[in-house]
């Protein structure tokens, strides 16, 4: 199964029904939805950190290794990305 | 693991899980008289509602204990002047805030003052609620308003979430109610057939769908569903008493589901207070984690030491938890049984007795003519005496 690539350039953004915070019982970050929970590993919760419907694909992995020096995380984090694209969980900002 | 040996484990240690759905049934009060509503048929019995303070109290109490969803519901929840006040508390408080209504009572102003305060979903439900049952979809005030309400869903940028109750005399018509949820423009659409509670117990024999209505309509559904693909997702709920095993009601006892009624009484699910030799404690006298952790109620379907034969030794045991304890106590008066929705219980044949009964053609052969859930029929189910009954058709 190929997730549709997402393109460095493109502004990411949740999905309207989503919502991401953080869990004090569940200890971790989760998306709520209608009727739903998921809970998202320690990295997955970091990159929907910087999920804010203003930043670029390439600006969270940029920000991200900032955070976290010395690793080479561009792989990892687009393909968090499109998995979650794939999922619904998040969509790409139309221009204008 | 060099400790494990044979010591027994103590039974006290079993690790109670966090609710995490919330359902406030902020009310029993509700324009509509619908013959299949799951509210208590003694409803008129029930005390005084809850005010907002403790409803507000409530919402904090459950989410210091991990509850994520809340589920704003009734009655018809908008019956209430102070669904805003509670909707902005809930968002604050990190809920997802779900809300149930019928749509009538939802206006401009009031869905404005949600989409402020926080509220994450509305979930609009068409009811089939008029007494003279033949205006059903025909009924074009109930269309109006329903189209009206869907429209100021949209216009506030909220997916489009319908529900529609289906039974026996509805079923048949689903290829209005699909064109109508095109119409409106739905893109989340549960087509649930009645479950067989409260209300919708007593006119069990008109409710129940044959199974050639339920091919049928699940047929026209799927070519529905293949037509539309990702513009509408639609799932269909066929009646647990056409499966040979039981749901797992509730995700079991005391498991993830939290519903406090209109009066504050707290209950493992929205029938539980129907169960005899059970007290269920009411949040004007405990707090939300005394009721979750350590009230008897809340307790006594927990895990599977309640359990009799077939459950106890059955492998499906912690995938369905022997089903739903109000069906078992409702169908062969002990809540400790099997739901007799599973072909391995003895009680099997109180299911198929009715199923079988639902296949005679046309009119079902009525015991009594449909009771319609209003205060006087309450009132009368209170005492036990024969309700009130409308002739339908």
């Amino acid at each position: 199964m190929t997730e549709p690539r997402i393109a460095p350039e493109a502004v990411i953004e949740l999905e309207r029904q989503y919502r991401f915070q953080w869990e004090p019982a569940q200890q971790s970050h989760v998306l709520l939805y209608p009727e739903g929970m998921i809970k998202l590993s320690g990295s997955a919760g970091e990159i929907m950190k910087c999920v804010d419907g203003k930043t670029t694909a390439a600006g969270i992995v940029e920000k991200l290794e900032r955070a976290f020096p010395g690793n080479d995380l561009r792989k990892d984090v687009m393909e968090f990305l499109e998995v979650a694209h794939g999922r619904g969980w998040i969509r790409t900002k139309q221009a204008g | 693991m060099d400790e494990a040996g044979f010591a027994p484990s103590k039974p006290a240690e079993r690790k109670i899980s966090n609710p995490l759905w919330l359902n406030a049934e902020i009310t029993f009060r509700c324009p509509l008289h619908c013959a299949y509503c799951y509210n208590p048929v003694d409803y008129t019995r029930s005390g005084p509602e809850l005010s907002t303070e403790d409803w507000l109290r409530v919402f904090r109490e459950a989410r210091e204990l991990g509850a994520v969803q809340l589920g704003i519901s009734g009655g018809e929840p908008l019956m209430r002047d102070d669904v805003e006040v509670m909707v902005t508390e809930a968002h604050r408080l990190g809920y997802y805030t779900n809300l149930l209504t019928s749509g009538i009572g939802l206006t401009e102003k009031r869905i404005a003052a949600f989409k402020e305060g926080g509220l994450d979903q509305i979930q609009l439900s068409f009811q089939d609620s008029t007494r003279e049952l033949n205006d059903f979809l025909s009924s074009t005030r109930t269309f109006d308003l329903k189209s009206k309400v869907a429209k100021l869903i949209k216009q506030y940028e909220y997916p489009m979430v319908l529900n529609v109750v289906l039974h026996r005399l509805n079923i048949d018509h689903i290829q209005a109610i699909l064109d109508m949820a095109e119409a409106m423009g739905v893109e989340h659409l549960e087509l649930a057939n009645t479950q067989y509670y409260a209300w919708a117990l007593i006119n069990r024999d008109q409710l129940i769908p044959s199974r050639e209505q339920l091919v049928r309509a699940e047929e026209i559904t799927n070519q529905f569903r293949a037509r539309m693909g990702n513009r509408c997702k639609v799932y269909f709920v066929v009646p647990d008493y056409y499966a040979t095993r039981p749901k797992a009601c509730m995700n079991g006892w005391g498991s993830v589901f939290l519903n406090i009624a209109a009066d504050g009484l707290a209950l493992p699910c929205h029938e539980a207070r129907q169960l005899p030799g059970l007290t269920f404690p009411n949040v004007r006298d405990h707090d939300v984690r005394w009721i979750w952790h350590e009230s008897p109620g809340f307790n006594a379907y927990r895990g599977d030491d309640w359990m009799k034969e077939p459950c106890r030794s059955c492998p499906d045991k912690t995938k369905d938890f022997g089903g739903c304890r109000c069906q078992a106590y409702m169908l062969t008066g002990d809540a400790t049984n099997t739901d007799p929705v599973c072909d391995l219980s003895p009680n099997h044949h109180l299911i198929t007795d009715v199923v079988e009964k639902a296949q005679i053609p046309g009119q079902p052969v009525k015991v009594h003519p449909i009771v319609f859930r209003d205060d006087k029929n309450s009132r009368k189910l209170s005492q036990k005496e024969q309700p009130e009954t409308t002739p339908v058709g």
